[in-house]
């Protein structure tokens, strides 16, 4: 009886000290070797937007052969399933056994929010790539300080877009958009933008996230509008302008990025074109920086680069910049975060820095989706095409750091539809 | 048999000492992961009353561990309350709301059986996630709840290993207390509803209080194991009361073996060790997972705690696949 029970304590003791082993063993790494941790979504729904994500950060590493100014890269993908719990548990894996400088990423704006405070709780450096919950920097900003977002916030586009409705003579608009956090916040500032140039948001509709049946929906936007705002995400963007067209509803259409994002535009119909959208980044960007960047992307993973890939492609440039700079030192992670704040560069979406809260100013983009030749390529294909250029814009747009930042984060109920009718 | 149902519990204590004494020795993320298969241990060790001891195959569990997650993540929140010695009212308040829901789901629950109780629980749960998931104002809808820092009060729960020993006492309280309940004659007339419900009701015994109070009872656990898990995590998410939490602890029970007690702790062990590894390891991860529980059931119909007994019976020559269970056990 007894040596069974040594024989049971044995086995367990092998088990565990295995797992204990694993965990240890890479303390002991190169001084030089900069450890990146990467959260994407690589299974369930989101899986091609976290492939998107991985692909863009890849190539740059793959460009400079995993080589940031004298630091051998370590880049470490985990799946977070698009879950924010799972998000968590990635990371604590991530720190606690793989050691890492840093970790980026995470897909939905519930993601950045869950993950930040653990950035903080574990003093590891949190480079929110993609999440763009406005809050993050700007009302709870000073709980994270070794957050640094090189994405953007979910409105930041979206006010100046505001002030390009209304220079196009609307006056009237009528908003439906996904009911969460990201939605809400995409509709707010665009309606405060709006409705500070004279515009009026007469009326909003949130279709619960995933919807794609819009039946019950279309029949209740109110005819006399002149415009329909719209922020669609994920399988709601494909279905959305196609049930618009078969109801017979001709007005423009406008629209937060994601609702025709790259990576979803080569599986839409011509019933898209002529829809207006808002983001930092167009792969129909004709600039010499981004063509190179498109055919690059293009020709090694067979598709164009959405704004995921090119915000990562965007953020290893960065950190490698911060590196060259330390010559490939891990200057540690309260340093890194100054450094990287300050960092002023040309990218592929433009020209880009960070404000003092640590989210990048960079141009928003007023495109129009276009069926057309570009980047030297024959076929004819669906284009985001740059109509206006607003450069240089920070998250406060021109309202005022502290001005905006004394108002509630933008909401299912702000600001208030005070035109409803 | 007392020589025997000895040398078992000798067993489990040794393995928990072992768990005990190790855990704080390994590298910091093996402590947080025995941490959270400690807590899920408790999940389904309060899911094997429900299936394993009373032959009710609840599809709800998530719905209390949420119930205790969200009630610990609302106080702490917006009333700072449990960030101190108050931690202890919140693990009794998280029990006892659990349990109040369960007694409230029971009332709808526990006229049905088999699947109709499946379909039923089920239903119950997604319920409370929709509640999670619509109610913006007190739940934080999509975004979930975040924690501050544990709670402090003499003992800092905020370190690893502090939290798991306080975890651990949990869960060895959770064990024993469970063990006296199975053992006791309210134990045995749940597993004689389970056997055979008709004649126990024709016995003249109240079949349906006695299941109810089993309900509200793995309720309470629930309850406990989602104050220990809010805190573990520090974030409450509508995803953690989602439908995969409930059946993921239904596997652990069906994996460790149902009506074990201990086999619902070992399953819980092996799904969160081999999920968060293998996940890191492989993109198909959820295949081996997935293999794992279809040959569990297909070859091991007991689960993992079945498995000396079946080694035992395939060493006897004599002894068929189907008389394994009535085998007079034998000391070695």
């Amino acid at each position: 009886m007894l040596s069974k029970i040594a024989r049971s304590l044995s086995w367990g003791l092998v088990a565990v000290g295995l797992a204990a082993g694993t965990g240890m063993s890479r303390e002991s790494g190169a001084a030089q070797e900069l450890r990146i941790g990467f959260l994407a979504p690589t299974t369930g729904i989101f899986a091609q937007i976290g492939k998107d994500m991985t692909n863009g950060f890849q190539m740059y590493l793959d460009e400079v052969k995993g080589d940031f100014a004298g630091a051998k890269v370590k880049f470490i993908v985990e799946d977070e399933e698009g879950k924010p719990p799972v998000g968590v548990r990635k990371v604590e894996k991530l720190i606690r056994q793989d050691k890492v400088h840093m970790f980026i990423g995470g897909l939905l704006a519930s993601t950045g929010y869950a993950l930040a405070p653990v950035s903080t709780r574990l003093k590891t450096v949190y480079v929110a790539s993609i999440p763009a919950a406005d809050d993050l920097t700007q009302r709870d900003s000073a709980k994270f300080p070794l957050l640094v977002r090189t994405g953007w916030t979910s409105s930041q586009p979206n006010h100046p877009f505001g002030e390009w409705a209304c220079e196009q003579g609307y006056k009237r608009i009528v908003a439906i958009a996904a009911d969460y956090a990201f939605g809400h916040e995409v509709v707010g500032g665009f309606q405060r933008a709006f409705e500070a140039c004279g515009g009026r948001i007469i009326q909003k509709i949130w279709p619960p996230l995933g919807t794609i049946d819009f039946g019950p929906f279309i029949p209740t936007l109110k005819k006399d509008a002149d415009a329909i705002f719209t922020l669609m995400v994920g399988p709601m963007s494909l279905q959305f302008p196609k049930q618009l067209a078969s109801a017979g509803i001709k007005k423009p259409v406008l629209g937060g990025g994601t609702s025709y994002d790259e990576f979803v535009l080569p599986s839409m119909g011509d019933e898209v074109i002529g829809h207006v959208s808002a983001l930092q980044y167009s792969a129909a960007l004709e600039t010499p920086r981004n063509a190179a960047f498109v055919k690059k992307y293009r020709e090694k993973y067979g598709k164009v680069p959405s704004y995921y890939s090119e915000s990562n492609y965007t953020t290893a440039q960065m950190i490698h910049e911060v590196m060259k700079k330390t010559k490939g030192k891990w200057p540690g992670a309260e340093q890194f975060v100054k450094l990287l704040a300050s960092i002023q560069l040309e990218t592929a979406r433009g020209p880009v820095r960070l404000d003092e809260m640590k989210n990048p100013v960079h141009n928003v983009y007023i495109r129009k989706v276009e069926r057309k030749k570009l980047h030297g390529y024959a076929k004819d294909e669906l284009w985001n095409s740059v109509v206006k250029t607003y450069p240089n814009v920070s998250q406060f747009w021109k309202f005022g750091k502290a001005e905006f930042l004394k108002q509630p984060v933008y909401s299912r109920d702000f600001p208030p539809c005070k035109f409803c009718e | 048999m007392t020589m025997d149902n000895r040398r078992k519990i000798l067993m489990v204590v040794a393995a928990l000492l072992a768990v005990l004494v190790i855990t704080p020795f390994s590298g910091s993320y093996v402590i947080v992961l025995v941490t959270h298969a400690l807590i899920f241990g408790i999940l389904a060790m309060s899911l094997d009353i429900l299936l394993g001891y009373t032959g009710l195959p609840s599809l709800g569990q998530a719905a209390y561990l949420g119930m205790g997650a969200y009630l610990t993540a609302v106080l702490a929140t917006r009333y700072q309350f449990g960030l101190d010695w108050t931690f202890w009212v919140v693990v009794v308040l998280g029990i006892l709301i659990a349990a109040a829901t369960a007694a409230f789901f029971g009332l709808f629950a526990i006229r049905a059986t088999g699947v109709y109780f499946l379909m039923i629980t089920l239903a119950l749960g997604m319920c409370v996630w929709g509640l999670a998931y619509r109610w913006n104002s007190l739940t934080g809808g999509d975004n979930g709840i975040v924690l501050p820092p544990r709670p402090e009060f003499g003992i800092e729960l905020a370190d690893d290993v502090t939290y798991f020993y306080l975890v651990f006492g949990f869960f060895a309280v959770s064990l024993a207390t469970l063990y006296l309940l199975v053992r006791s004659p309210f134990g045995h007339s749940l597993v004689g509803i389970r056997e055979n419900e008709l004649r126990m009701r024709i016995l003249g015994y109240n079949t349906w209080l006695h299941k109810y109070i089993a309900f509200i009872i793995a309720g309470g656990y629930g309850g406990l194991a989602g104050v220990l898990w809010a805190q573990a995590h520090g974030l409450v998410s509508p995803e953690d009361v989602i439908l995969a939490t409930s059946v993921d602890a239904l596997l652990m029970v069906v994996l460790g073996g149902p009506g074990t007690l201990v086999g619902g702790a070992i399953g819980a062990g092996i799904v969160v060790f081999l999920r968060e590894y293998l996940s890191t390891l492989v993109p198909w991860w959820q295949y081996v997972l997935g293999g794992v529980y279809v040959l569990t059931i297909l070859y091991l119909p007991g689960g993992l705690m079945g498995l000396p007994e079946r080694i035992r019976g395939s060493r006897m020559p004599a002894a068929v696949a189907g008389e394994v269970k009535s085998l007079p056990s034998v000391s070695h």
